[in-house]
């Protein structure tokens, strides 16, 4: 009991992953800044904010569920915490796992985006009420090529299970090669799913103000935003897990440190592409996500399925 | 059934798209704007009443802070016809240095604009490199003029300083720097797919429309309608220069952002020329405090666009009249007609694309109807009582609003 | 051709370039040789023609007299606009333009700037030993130092 309780609250639960998420935001934040050329934001910038924010009065707008709006945030986080418990990170086995966790995983991810949504929509402000829409709209998007990309390894290894998979491709590292369109597909849509350039049409500051987000304030924003941080940190995690699941028998030390490569990789990578493009339009982004992120995935699931029947059957 | 369909967002006065208050209301159908309406007078700031009251001297300062960016457009413009009026011969010298203060500071907003517009797209990066080289020519204005922003060249009768042959030197290193980063702005323009896919089909003024809607500067150019003061109407000796006036048949957003792009790269061959062969003489002529009764209308291109000023003279050492055009109040009339059927998304480029200035173009218009007998005009008190009036009749008591907020502040 | 990415070079090569931000204030801005920064007065120049103050668009100046051929400036920062007109405007080069700039301050004392009129020679100081209407204050207030 314990054990369990440190294991959520301390390492590798809450407070590991608050630290981490707000060290990939002033990394991601570093990144962006200096191939803009510019210098970036010190290094407790992040917890700056987060500590401004939590000492800022909190306004809940008249007409909103007041139960709704603040419990929002928590949710929010409380979902991408669990989610993390469930995939491998510097081992070949999760904290916890059972046999179907992958796709618990991803359900789990998906729930910070439905509070985004209802947070939003309870908000009672036009502003806020698009920018719900919006993250719901763009959830049908990214959603399908995310599942699909991740289909494909499970596919090829044959489980449902993250900590199965990643002993599957210990044991053949080549068959990792065979994913790579799928890395892609997934990075990609991790970004609509993490709302950045060129996916953060949902909070797009120039067209809805703060989006879904624009009532929120103090503590609650505060939530929200340390979700969105630590989100960053479980879906470069489940990436690394699905589709670079190698280097994972060195024990506790190199293996946490080639854990934190991995990260970092996936947070310069995300990074890049945003200071890379613009901002997509809605329409223009669901297009895109239909119209060849969800096909090549599809690709990529026909092309495990025949592996598997050629050389792992 | 209530109309779940429509809703109508207040884009303005306050909102993170504009950079000067302005009111928007927008009505959309899901994502698509269905109607738009403009609403200015935020920012009147009474200036040409201003210049009515202060001297000649006083109002080429005043008139500058009409607009941060093309200060010296508004400074020249109105110079200009008080130079008309005065019948002042500008020394060749003079009106070289107005040009060349003139093409630096539509470099200085062309480059501004191309941030601004990467901002609105969601595209920070193209924001941040742009204004990293447009520091570069605010450098060069500061170097020309003193000040990197309201640069206070003019002056009755020529301009305040003057510019040696160390500082041209300075000017065409500088501008050999920005015509390297203009052009590869403009390559990646053309290349950027998510750019071209924001930009292009987006705001469209068809060429009958630009016509008839009388939109002018960058915005009429992009809709093909070669019209730029500097060659229909030359003032200073823009007739000495060889430029050309950059079109575009694009008709939309991409096809402003070609157009400025270019014009970039005209105004660097203009630099060249005019410190080339800027003429020897003096900067100034005297001029007179009193200027002689008369009126004048003067035009200048200013970055955003053909830039009107009237001054009335009556003889004495002030203004009767001034009366100012700016361009952007020529464009914003078409903002409404741009944004119809374009995606909420594209709302903020779209009205990006004019580069409008707001607070340049609020101006109060007094309409005096022969019907309506003698003119009514309310003083500070009543206009305090209409107003207490005005809201109570609709259900609103500030007065008891007030009470219940000083209680409240005193609860804290 | 048109591909997404256009500016993919650049960026990288950013990484390994020298930011461009500024470290202001721990490196300090040169401002240029014809800088219109606060406006400094000349007080043995000044021959109380008050042609500045004629001219000042924004009614920043105040000259006063407190003797024979002894003026006093007074400059309100917070009104200045810093157009540098009166410096044309004086027929004496009794005002120019400085560089300083960092004028902001904490308080609306911080921006009135006053400068004493020039010492009067002796054989004129006996004649004006009369007290004057109003004392002028000994120090001069400084323009706030921009190191603070």
């Amino acid at each position: 009991m314990g054990t369990a309780l440190i294991q959520i609250l301390v390492f590798p639960g809450l407070l590991f992953l608050a630290v981490a998420g707000l060290a990939g935001e002033f990394i991601d934040r570093r990144l962006y800044a200096r191939f803009q050329n510019r210098m970036g934001p010190p290094w407790f910038q992040p917890l700056a904010d987060f500590i401004k924010l939590l000492s800022k009065e909190e306004l809940v707008p008249d007409g909103a569920d007041r139960g709704l709006f603040r419990l929002m945030p928590v949710f929010a986080l409380t979902a991408v915490v669990t989610a993390f418990f469930y995939i491998p990170l510097w081992g070949t086995s999760a904290l916890h796992a059972f046999s179907g966790d992958a796709i618990v995983v991803l359900y789990l991810l998906t729930i910070p985006t439905f509070t985004y949504f209802l947070g939003g929509y309870t908000s009672k402000s036009v502003y806020a009420l698009l920018g719900s829409a919006r993250t719901l709209t763009q959830l049908y998007a990214y959603e399908v090529p995310l599942f699909l990309a991740v289909l494909g390894p499970c596919l090829l290894a044959g489980t449902w299970s993250l900590s199965e998979l990643t002993l599957f491709f210990q044991a053949r590292p080549w068959a990792l090669a065979a994913n790579a369109a799928g890395f892609v597909i997934a990075l990609i849509a991790l970004l609509g799913k993490l709302e950045k350039v060129p996916f953060d049409i949902p909070e797009a500051e120039t067209e809805i103000v703060g989006g879904a987000f624009t009532e929120y304030s103090g503590r609650f924003l505060a939530w929200f935003r340390l979700s969105f941080d630590i989100e960053m940190i479980t879906g470069a995690s489940l990436l690394a897990a699905v589709f670079l699941p190698f280097g994972l028998g060195l024990g506790f030390a190199a293996g946490f440190g080639l854990y934190l490569v991995k990260i970092l990789f996936l947070i310069a990578l995300i990074a890049l592409i945003r200071s890379l493009v613009a901002r997509l339009r809605i329409d223009q982004m669901i297009g895109f996500c239909w119209k060849v992120l969800a096909p090549v995935a599809f690709l990529q699931v026909i092309v495990n399925l025949v592996l598997k029947g050629i050389f792992f059957s | 059934m209530p109309d779940f369909g429509n809703v109508q967002i207040p884009v303005g006065p306050q909102h993170p798209a504009l950079k000067e208050p302005e009111s928007f209301l927008i009505t959309l159908r899901g994502e698509k704007i269905t109607a738009a309406s403009v609403r200015m007078g935020y920012n009147h700031r009474g200036v040409e009443k201003g210049a009515e009251g202060r001297t000649y001297t006083q109002d080429i300062y005043l008139v500058e802070r009409i607009c941060g960016i093309c200060s010296h457009s508004h400074g020249t413009a109105f110079i200009q016809a008080v130079e008309e009026i005065a019948g002042l011969d500008v020394p060749r010298r003079a009106k070289y240095i107005r040009m060349l203060v003139g093409e630096l500071e539509r470099v200085h907003s062309h480059l501004l604009w191309l941030g601004v517009a990467g901002h609105e797209i969601g595209f920070d990066t193209l924001l941040m490199y742009s204004w990293r080289d447009r520091e570069v020519v605010m450098d060069l204005l500061a170097a020309v003029s003193g000040n990197r922003v309201h640069y206070s060249m003019n002056t009755v009768g020529g301009v305040r300083r003057d510019v040696d042959s160390a500082l041209a030197e300075t000017i065409l290193k500088g501008v050999d720097r920005l015509e390297e980063q203009t052009k590869y702005y403009i390559q990646v323009c053309s290349e950027e797919t998510t750019v071209i896919k924001r930009l292009s089909g987006v705001g469209v003024v068809t060429h009958e429309d630009a016509l008839r809607l009388l939109v002018v500067g960058p915005t009429a150019r992009a809709s093909g309608v070669a019209r730029d003061i500097r060659k229909d109407d030359p003032y200073l000796a823009y007739d000495e220069l060889d430029f050309k006036i950059v079109t575009s048949d694009h008709c939309d957003v991409y096809g402003r952002t070609l157009v400025r792009l270019g014009e970039l790269m005209e105004s660097y061959s203009m630099i060249r020329q005019i410190v080339k062969n800027m003429p020897d003489g003096p900067i100034t002529v005297k001029a007179p405090r009193k200027i002689p009764a008369g009126e004048a209308l003067s035009r200048y291109e200013a970055p955003r666009g053909e830039d009107v000023h009237y001054v009335k003279a009556n003889g004495t050492e002030k203004p009767e009249r001034v009366k100012v055009r700016a361009p952007t109040l020529a464009n914003l009339q078409a903002v409404s007609h741009m944004l119809r059927d374009n995606n909420l998304a594209d709302m903020p480029i779209v009205i990006a694309a004019i580069d409008p200035c707001f607070s340049c173009t609020d101006r109060a218009v007094e309409i005096d109807r022969a019907d309506s007998g003698p003119r009514d005009r309310m003083d500070w008190g009543r206009l305090r009582a209409h107003g207490i009036d005005f809201y109570r009749s609709r259900g609103v008591d500030f007065t008891e609003l007030n009470r219940s907020l000083t209680r409240r502040m005193k609860k804290l | 051709m048109i591909r997404p990415g256009a500016m993919f070079g650049t960026l990288i090569a950013s990484v390994f370039r020298k930011p461009a931000t500024h470290r202001y204030p721990a490196a300090r801005f040169e401002m240029p040789a014809n800088f219109r920064g606060q406006i400094g007065f000349i007080a043995k120049n000044c021959i109380g023609c008050r042609m500045c103050m004629r001219d000042c668009p924004a009614d920043a100046i105040e000259i006063r007299k407190v003797g024979e051929k002894r003026f006093e400036a007074r400059f309100d920062l917070g009104r200045c606009i810093y157009c540098a007109q009166c410096v044309d405007s004086c027929p004496k080069s009794a005002l120019e333009a400085t560089d300083r700039y960092e004028l902001a301050g904490y308080n609306q004392d911080q921006l009135k700037a006053f400068f004493e009129a020039a010492p009067a020679p002796p054989a004129a100081s006996a004649a004006q030993a009369a007290p004057q209407e109003e004392p002028s204050p000994k120090e001069p207030v400084p323009a706030p130092d921009p190191g603070k």
